[in-house]
């Protein structure tokens, strides 16, 4: 008995050490905030990874969305975060890569299929250095219920005037909520309301440019305007629209009750499987028609290195896969509705993902207006956009007087060089 | 024998020193130490990428500076209304309950007391889920019922309105907290010997009038108690706000306390980064606040509470 013991336990040793011996056998653990994907990422992307890779083992640990920064940062001072960081665009990750917690990638292999356009939301403002893999973007506009529009005969409109003719159509017939929106959660007011149709009016990177420079502020008509119809849109909205948060719209959506709904492309997989309709899609309307189209096509993921990482070798590994081509295929076609951000062609299954993703070849692309460099100070001006996004909408502050607050807030702090 | 023992030399009595260390050492590491640094560390900020002592800056940036003075006095005042409603609600509900659980002739007793406890013991996660759900225009409970007795028409989207909605979470946590003044208040009372209320029958007190004579000013130091704790509760708020509203505390800022606007500036929200330094700042301003209520409430009410031998 004792020798069988004895011999079994020889076994096993020997089995291990040849194991250790063949594989490096590293765990590599992901922050994200993600938490929606989890499903994919266990099922599709890791295995994909892991199959290609043997003794490295991934682990996607995510945190819920509004938490994630606070957590994140937690567990970097403290030493606890994974070995691979999901970034969030412009000045968080900036902040991390300043504290020394993410690592320069200039010298990734893959690092270069990415255009400095895609690289900027994860770049130094001198432009030298990027910190994260850029992974995905996603591109506003409005997903509609093709069924509502066929039995009413409407068609997606083209300029603004068409657009309010078709919600007072939706409206006049009364079967359906014409457009599903909420402001209690207040930053679908202004990601999908002012971020969404404002490109338009300030002429994308154009006017972004100059208001970063300094040239525009935040209370001319190009950076107005958005307001004054996002001020219109209260009347087409549902009853109770002040208390409906961003779930309520989406089930208001998907359950048929509303006929537009002004979108991100992450609805996209959502929307696709939980709606029993076919599902359409339009860019943010012009002003006049002829005009050149704005789109937000905004850097939104990355992935970047934990400088503390005990893995570093191996983490560099899965980011070298994260930037090829095998990978951009399996994330948009796993997450329709995160458009790659690398130059590798991709196809895509998706009918309305590829709706979406054709407008690049029609408008003008930009990003969203607060995210780059405008919202390092206090007032924050992308949570002083979300209050008066939703403000405005709920009647409570003109237009003027929430882009003058703004201006103001943003001046308080913000002197760019002259 | 008594002689013996007074002879000894009074023993050290090292056996209160040994109680006490295990929960002095764990109060002044979780709760003390921390407070000491939060304190130290609302005297410092960044001056020119360095770390500096700024002495009362943080302060009088806080109270003074637009940016930051407009968000605080408000959410300072959004927190005074949130402890009034609670004391013009809570308690006195609390105590018409406690008077009424105590009436020997209710029946049902033990399941009222339960009733209205259980909500106390719920997570502030589920109790904010469930009243957004139940108020909510689309889908709630609230306007269907309403419509039902007739009243279809009073209804509003309450969150979502600035006049309202600080009104209608502070409804929601009275609704959760009455029990903790109950059940407080209701031991209270059943602790009043029956001798006392015999004599007052004897001499013809009885109904409303002993209650107000006899029981009220018995249990007073209780209903004490109550305030404080709904007091401090009060302005340490946050869960409610930030499950319900976000912590944004909307629309416009109408429901943020100083809690929901300590989380925003000390941790950061969405593009915002956390401001350690500041956020310090406000969590002393809610310690003296707390601290000041406090005192103020120990040295000017509690000494002349009459206090009656039982």
């Amino acid at each position: 008995m004792i020798r069988l013991l004895l011999a079994a336990t020889c076994l096993a040793a020997t089995t291990f050490s040849i194991g250790g011996a063949r594989a490096q056998n590293v765990t590599l653990t992901i922050e994200s905030w993600r938490t929606d994907d989890i499903a994919i990422w266990q099922d599709k992307i890791i295995p994909a990874f892991e199959k290609a890779h043997p003794g490295i083992t991934v682990r996607f640990s995510p945190t819920a969305p509004t938490e994630y920064n606070a957590a994140l940062n937690a567990k970097l001072d403290a030493g606890s975060a994974g070995d691979l960081i999901t970034c969030r665009p412009f000045d968080a990750s900036l902040a991390l890569y300043d504290k020394r917690q993410l690592v320069s990638l200039n010298d990734l292999p893959g690092i270069d299929d990415f255009s400095p356009v895609a690289k900027a939301a994860w770049t130094t403002d001198d432009g030298k250095t990027t910190f994260c893999v850029p992974m995905a973007s996603v591109i506003h506009g409005f997903i509609y219920n093709a069924d509502i529009f066929g039995q009413l005969g409407l068609a997606a409109p083209k300029t603004n005037e068409e657009f309010f003719k078709l919600l007072e159509a939706i409206k006049t017939d009364g079967q359906s909520v014409p457009m599903a929106l909420g402001t209690v959660d207040q930053w679908e007011a202004a990601t999908m309301g002012y971020q969404n149709i404002g490109p338009t009016y300030w002429k994308g990177e154009e006017g972004r440019l100059a208001l970063v420079a300094g040239k525009q502020t935040l209370s001319d008509a190009g950076w107005m305007e958005p307001y004054r119809v996002l001020n219109r849109w209260s009347d087409y909205l549902g009853d109770g629209f002040k208390a409906q948060t961003y779930p309520d719209s989406q089930n208001l959506f998907t359950l048929g009750r509303a006929a537009i709904f002004p979108a991100g492309s992450w609805e996209i997989g959502l929307f696709t499987q939980q709606a029993q309709f076919k599902l359409g899609a339009f860019p943010p309307p012009v002003a006049s028609a002829g005009d050149t189209c704005y789109i937000s096509d905004h850097p939104d993921i990355g992935l970047g290195l934990n400088a503390a990482s005990k893995n570093a070798e191996a983490a560099r590994t899965f980011l070298t896969w994260v930037a090829s081509q095998e990978f951009a295929t399996l994330y948009s076609n796993a997450l329709p509705g995160f458009f790659a951000l690398s130059k590798h062609p991709v196809k895509l299954d998706n009918e309305l993902a590829k709706t979406f993703l054709s407008w690049r070849n029609d408008c003008q692309s930009t990003i969203r207006s607060t995210y780059a460099i405008l919202s390092r100070g206090t007032p924050n001006l992308e949570n002083e956009t979300w209050n008066a996004s939703a403000n405005v909408i709920n009647g409570v502050e003109t237009p003027e007087a929430a882009a003058k607050r703004l201006q103001d807030g943003l001046a308080s702090w913000y002197k760019p060089a002259k | 024998m008594s002689s013996a023992k007074s002879d000894r030399p009074p023993s050290p009595r090292w056996h209160i020193a040994v109680f006490l260390a295990p929960a002095l050492s764990i109060y002044s590491a979780l709760m003390v130490i921390p407070l000491a640094s939060t304190l130290k560390q609302s005297l410092y900020n960044h001056v020119d990428d360095t770390l500096a002592f700024v002495g009362f800056d943080n302060f009088s940036k806080l109270l003074l500076d637009p940016t930051w003075a407009t968000s605080f006095w408000n959410a300072l005042s959004n927190n005074l209304v949130f402890f009034v409603i609670h004391m013009l609600l809570q308690n006195p509900i609390g105590i018409a309950l406690a008077a009424l659980l105590a009436n020997p002739k209710l029946r049902l007793v033990r399941f009222y007391r339960t009733a209205i406890f259980v909500p106390t013991i719920l997570s502030f996660v589920i109790v904010g889920f469930v009243w957004k759900l139940i108020l909510s225009p689309l889908w709630g409970v609230a306007p269907s019922i309403m419509k039902a007795i007739g009243l279809g028409g009073l209804f509003a989207p309450w969150l979502g309105r600035e006049d309202s909605a600080l009104i209608a979470l502070s409804l929601v946590s009275v609704w959760q907290f009455v029990g903790m003044p109950m059940i407080l208040i209701y031991a209270a009372l059943l602790s009043i010997p029956d001798e006392v209320l015999e004599a007052a029958e004897c001499d013809g007190v009885t109904g409303w009038s002993q209650f107000f004579k006899i029981k009220l000013p018995l249990i007073l130091p209780t209903i004490g108690i109550a305030s404080i704790l709904t007091f401090v509760g009060n302005f340490n708020a946050f869960d409610l706000v930030y499950v319900a509203q976000g912590a944004q505390a909307g629309p416009n800022y109408s429901t943020d306390l100083l809690g929901t606007f300590l989380y925003r500036t000390f941790f950061g929200f969405q593009l915002q980064l956390g401001d350690t330094y500041m956020g310090a700042t406000i969590a002393s301003m809610m310690f003296l606040l707390i601290l000041f209520g406090v005192c103020t409430y120990l040295f000017f009410v509690q000494r002349r509470l009459q206090r009656y031998q039982l």
